[in-house]
């Protein structure tokens, strides 16, 4: 036995051990992210300033602002909410709500776990296939947008049928018990109840969608566009791809305009993340069951 | 059901139903009578939740199951296609075992049913909302709470609600599944006064949860047995002269 009584440790001791240890790996977790915000705060903020927010980039993106990226980001960031949003919660009301266990439910819930596998480039590259290419849509916020909801679409439905699944049974049958369709169940009761973890749901996905590089580098991002998009069939500066410009394909680049576009895409995606835990934990305390 | 019509209002014939392999209704038939309280008696697993559950179709959200036999409602097949199954729910109410009121204040689950019938004009609703809380012997109690969220009732107190939900859509029939199960002696008392006062109205089916208390409302009684109905006569009939020697084992305490 490994606890006898002639070990040299006792309990308390080999507890104290065990505590101290997993508390070092938890702590492990925590580093890197709180060196990660520190060193791009601290590096980043010189670059902050009215002009850095506001105005086009100048002498070769080495001078001037990033504006045109910042509002791309958000741009492309709405039209993936505008087609993953719809799409992602239909799906998962289906797939919670009336599904049955059949060969077809099961195809498609393989597909939403593998589409959730697959690398961000190979997405990127599908896009250019399809939106780009085939249906003629060109380099444009609306084939980023729809590749961007593609790869959003595995998070949103597989987060909002659980917060749909979580809505206790008993509800869909005492709203059938009173006349109520089954539609009307979900639009009454249910949906109300699960909408907070759909929007939490909503929100991670976007949040995944508005960092990511690789998708929009063939579909939509601008290399260099020093004007903000007429329309959706217009190319746009976007922030994550404006960093990977910046940071290797431009020689002799001032390190604080990379650091402060970090800043900038971080700060806007972990705004994001604040937003989508605080409806978390506002609906929480309210919840009813 | 037109008044002064008698003759039953719901007729269960010769229902068998079967959850996968699991038989749980073995040919049952009978015949539920208007305006007094029936009961469905017997020791658990008998069948009398999942007949109760059959006769307003809250069964067809269950998946796998297997009926055959008819069930009349008003003289029409309630399983016959093309059946307007919300509207028959209207018709025939449930309480279930736990009370279950829906998120939200007690008014809005008062409401919740009328609201889904077409019922938008506030004055009408309101009044329904006093006339079904009265009716279920709540309105004292909550007058004051209508806009406090429904479960910061007391358990009695919420089962009442659910009743009073129920009787908002007024239905003909209100199927109670052991609507006093989880409720203390004096919350039960309360429901099974105004059971009284209800069956002038309306016509109730129950399942209850002690043999004492079918004793005490039944007007007619039904009694199961693994699946079969083995004895259906009035309720004071069945109580101190039951036929079957099952039945007179079961209420006399032998067994269940």
């Amino acid at each position: 036995m490994i606890l006898s009584t002639k070990s040299p440790m006792n309990r308390h001791q080999v507890q104290r051990l065990g505590f101290v240890l997993l508390t070092c790996v938890a702590l492990i977790v925590v580093i890197p992210i709180v060196l990660v915000i520190g060193v791009i705060v601290v590096r980043g903020v010189k670059a902050i300033n009215i002009e850095f927010l506001t105005a086009m980039p100048r002498e070769g993106m080495k001078a001037g602002g990033i504006f045109p990226a910042i509002i791309g980001t958000l741009l492309l960031t709405l039209g993936t909410a505008l087609a993953a949003i719809p799409i992602g919660v239909g799906g998962a009301i289906y797939l919670a709500e009336y599904a049955r266990d059949t060969w077809l439910t099961r195809a498609i819930r393989l597909a939403i776990l593998n589409l959730a596998g697959i690398p961000s480039v190979v997405y990127g590259l599908f896009g250019l296939g399809l939106f780009v290419l085939f249906l003629r849509l060109g380099t444009s916020i609306l084939a980023g947008s729809l590749t961007l909801a593609i790869m959003t679409l595995p998070i949103v439905i597989s987060t909002a049928e659980e917060a749909l699944r979580a809505v206790p049974t008993e509800f869909r049958t005492v709203s059938a018990s009173l006349g109520g369709t089954r539609w009307q169940g979900i639009r009454h009761v249910v949906f109300p109840q699960a909408l907070p973890g759909i929007i939490t749901g909503v929100l991670l996905g976007l949040l995944r969608a508005a960092g990511e590089t690789a998708p929009i580098l063939f579909t939509v991002a601008a290399f260099f566009l020093p004007r903000l998009p007429q329309s959706p069939f217009d190319e746009t500066m976007a922030l994550p791809y404006h960093l990977y410009v910046i940071s290797t394909q431009v020689p002799s680049m001032p390190l604080k305009m990379q650091y402060g576009t970090a800043l900038v895409l971080l700060v806007l995606v972990l705004s994001i993340n604040v937003v989508a835990t605080a409806i978390r934990s506002h609906f929480r305390r309210r919840r009813q069951w | 059901m037109v008044s002064g019509k008698m003759g039953p209002i719901v007729r269960i014939e010769s229902v068998s139903y079967a959850y996968g392999d699991r038989q749980v209704l073995k040919g049952v038939t009978l015949d539920v009578q208007p305006k007094a309280i029936t009961i469905f008696l017997g020791p658990a697993s008998g069948g009398k939740t999942t007949l109760l559950r059959l006769v307003n179709r809250l069964n067809d959200l269950v998946d796998g199951t297997r009926m055959t036999g008819r069930i009349l409602f008003d003289g029409q097949d309630i399983y016959a296609p093309g059946t307007d199954v919300p509207s028959l729910r209207r018709r025939v109410g449930m309480v279930f075992a736990l009370p279950l009121p829906l998120p939200g204040t007690v008014r809005e689950n008062i409401v919740y049913g009328p609201k889904l019938a077409g019922i938008r004009n506030k004055g009408r609703l309101e009044e329904i909302t006093v006339r079904s809380l009265s009716q279920a012997a709540l309105w004292d109690e909550v007058k004051d709470r209508l806009d406090a969220p429904a479960n910061s009732l007391s358990g009695g107190q919420q089962q009442r609600l659910c009743i009073a939900r129920s009787l908002a859509l007024e239905p003909e029939v209100l199927l109670l599944d052991e609507p006093t199960s989880g409720l203390d002696p004096i919350s039960t008392a309360k429901v099974e006064h105004s059971l009284f006062e209800l069956k002038r109205q309306y016509t109730i089916v129950m399942v209850p949860h002690s043999v004492q208390q079918a004793a005490r409302v039944a007007d007619h009684a039904a009694f199961f047995l693994m699946g079969e109905l083995i004895e259906y006569r009035a309720g004071t009939e069945l109580f101190t002269a039951p036929r079957d020697r099952r039945t007179e084992d079961y209420v006399t305490g032998r067994f269940g």
